[in-house]
């Protein structure tokens, strides 16, 4: 139940963001992030909201810390 | 990063359990095949995090009782609705007449409102962090617009301190935790920090993807290796240290703590939400104020102890026999989230 997906905003309309999620566009309501953000940017999308913007550099950080990992057991 | 996780598992030696703590782990895990790959002695145990599957008995009464009024359109999530309940479910209340409608948001119930003045709309609304700061978001957008004939039933519930009950209770041999990747999206990493503080167990902030699980599972055997226990987020992309400040912010406006009853588990002090004094006159168990007689579990059921992660699904004696996905006997074989349904589903 706490399922959420990441979409790729398309619109914005004040606090009203237009996502496209595989095609499929939908309206979302923004009420729940205080960062800003731009057409373009992506959001995790739970019940109609956006619940968090998603950063993609900070996932290739995660990716780092893997690597650093793999490398401490060698 | 299998090959990965077997080095690792190596160098500890001795059997490790990790639980998933949240329903869409289990699904997820059961979905990509991942226990398959695991090396042996390497368990995932799932845990209490299934919403359908820890709302009590006495809620899902409570909830029929209103949809049956004539003055009451209920809505709430799909998975929701099969849920055996002391008598019935939701859906066979819905056969015999009453309005029940499924919905993807609770935004929609305001359209719902908008379009039946004469009615009180109800929202049954169950989950945990991730979803609250939904329906407290509703209830905004609902004063603003307006809408005064829209209600909330809360089966809301908090995930940290059933981890501390379950920590307290020691019944489950657990090693380290793969921490739920979406309500940590709302809360962040503090409030488990008293997992590795007082109880010494690893905890990885996890996502859902079959390499952030296992990039997961390899980060809770690195910090077993290095013989510490923290909180850290393997699923970077949204989980931050805080969390959502909005989101907690309005959870803290339009919500307040409360005792908490878990289905097979039992009563966990401030582990459930209901709406605040300021919002009384939207709790529709306050505004109904309706009572229902108590039923006791299913006999035979165990979800209780598979929701702690103390027994797996075939263990219980009714799995797959009285109780399959088209006939429940227990919660945890309705949602698709819950442990008995994705056993049942990937049985070999
Ligand atoms: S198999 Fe059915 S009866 Fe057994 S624990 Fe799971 S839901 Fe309960």
């Amino acid at each position: 139940m706490c399922f959420a997906v990441p979409a790729r905003v398309v619109k914005i309309n004040n606090l009203i963001a237009t996502i496209d999620a595989h095609g499929a566009r939908k309206d979302i309501s923004l009420l729940l992030l205080s960062e800003e953000v731009k057409m373009g940017d992506y959001v995790l999308v739970h019940a109609g909201f956006a619940i968090q913007k998603v950063d993609e550099d900070a996932a290739k950080d995660a990716l780092n810390l893997l690597r650093e990992i793999a490398e401490a057991i060698e | 990063m299998i090959d990965l996780i077997k080095d690792l598992f190596g160098k500890i030696g001795s059997p490790v359990n990790l639980m998933e703590v949240c329903g869409t782990h289990t699904t997820a895990i059961f979905k990509h095949g991942i226990k398959a790959l695991l090396p042996e002695g390497l368990k995932l145990l799932s845990g209490p995090g299934c919403p359908v599957c820890v709302t009590p008995i006495k809620d899902i009464d409570k909830v029929i009782a209103i949809s049956m009024r004539n003055d009451v359109i209920l809505a709430t999530f799909g998975d929701m609705i099969r849920v055996p309940g002391g008598e019935k479910s939701l859906s066979k209340a819905k056969a015999e007449g009453a309005d029940i409608r499924i919905i993807y948001s609770p935004l929609d119930c305001l359209d719902i409102g908008k379009e039946n003045k004469d009615k009180k709309v109800v929202f049954f609304s169950a989950g945990f962090e991730t979803t609250a700061p939904s329906v407290a978001a509703t209830i905004f957008e609902a004063d603003r617009l307006g809408v005064d004939n829209f209600y909330v039933y809360s089966a809301h519930k908090l995930v940290p301190p059933a981890l501390e009950a379950l920590l307290q209770s020691g019944n489950a041999m657990i090693d380290g935790f793969m921490l739920p990747g979406h309500v940590c999206t709302i809360i962040g990493n503090r409030p488990y920090e008293f997992i590795p503080a007082k109880y010494s167990k690893p905890c990885v902030i996890t996502g859902f993807g079959a390499e952030d699980i296992l990039a997961g599972i390899a980060m809770l055997l690195k910090q077993a290796i290095d013989g510490r226990a923290a909180v850290e987020i393997q699923y970077r992309s949204v989980v931050r240290v805080d969390g959502n400040q909005r989101a907690k912010d309005f959870i803290n406006e339009y919500f307040g703590v409360c005792s908490s009853y878990w289905r097979g588990i039992g009563l966990i002090d401030n582990s459930g939400l209901r709406l605040s004094e300021k919002r009384r006159h939207r709790d529709a168990e306050r505004v109904f104020d309706i009572d229902v007689i108590d039923y006791p579990e299913p006999s035979g059921c165990q979800c209780g102890l598979v929701l702690q992660g103390i027994k797996i699904p075939p263990e219980c004696p009714l799995f797959g026999k009285s109780c399959t996905p088209e006939r429940p006997v227990g919660a945890c074989m309705v949602s698709s989230e819950g442990s008995c349904a994705a056993y049942y589903k990937y049985r070999q």
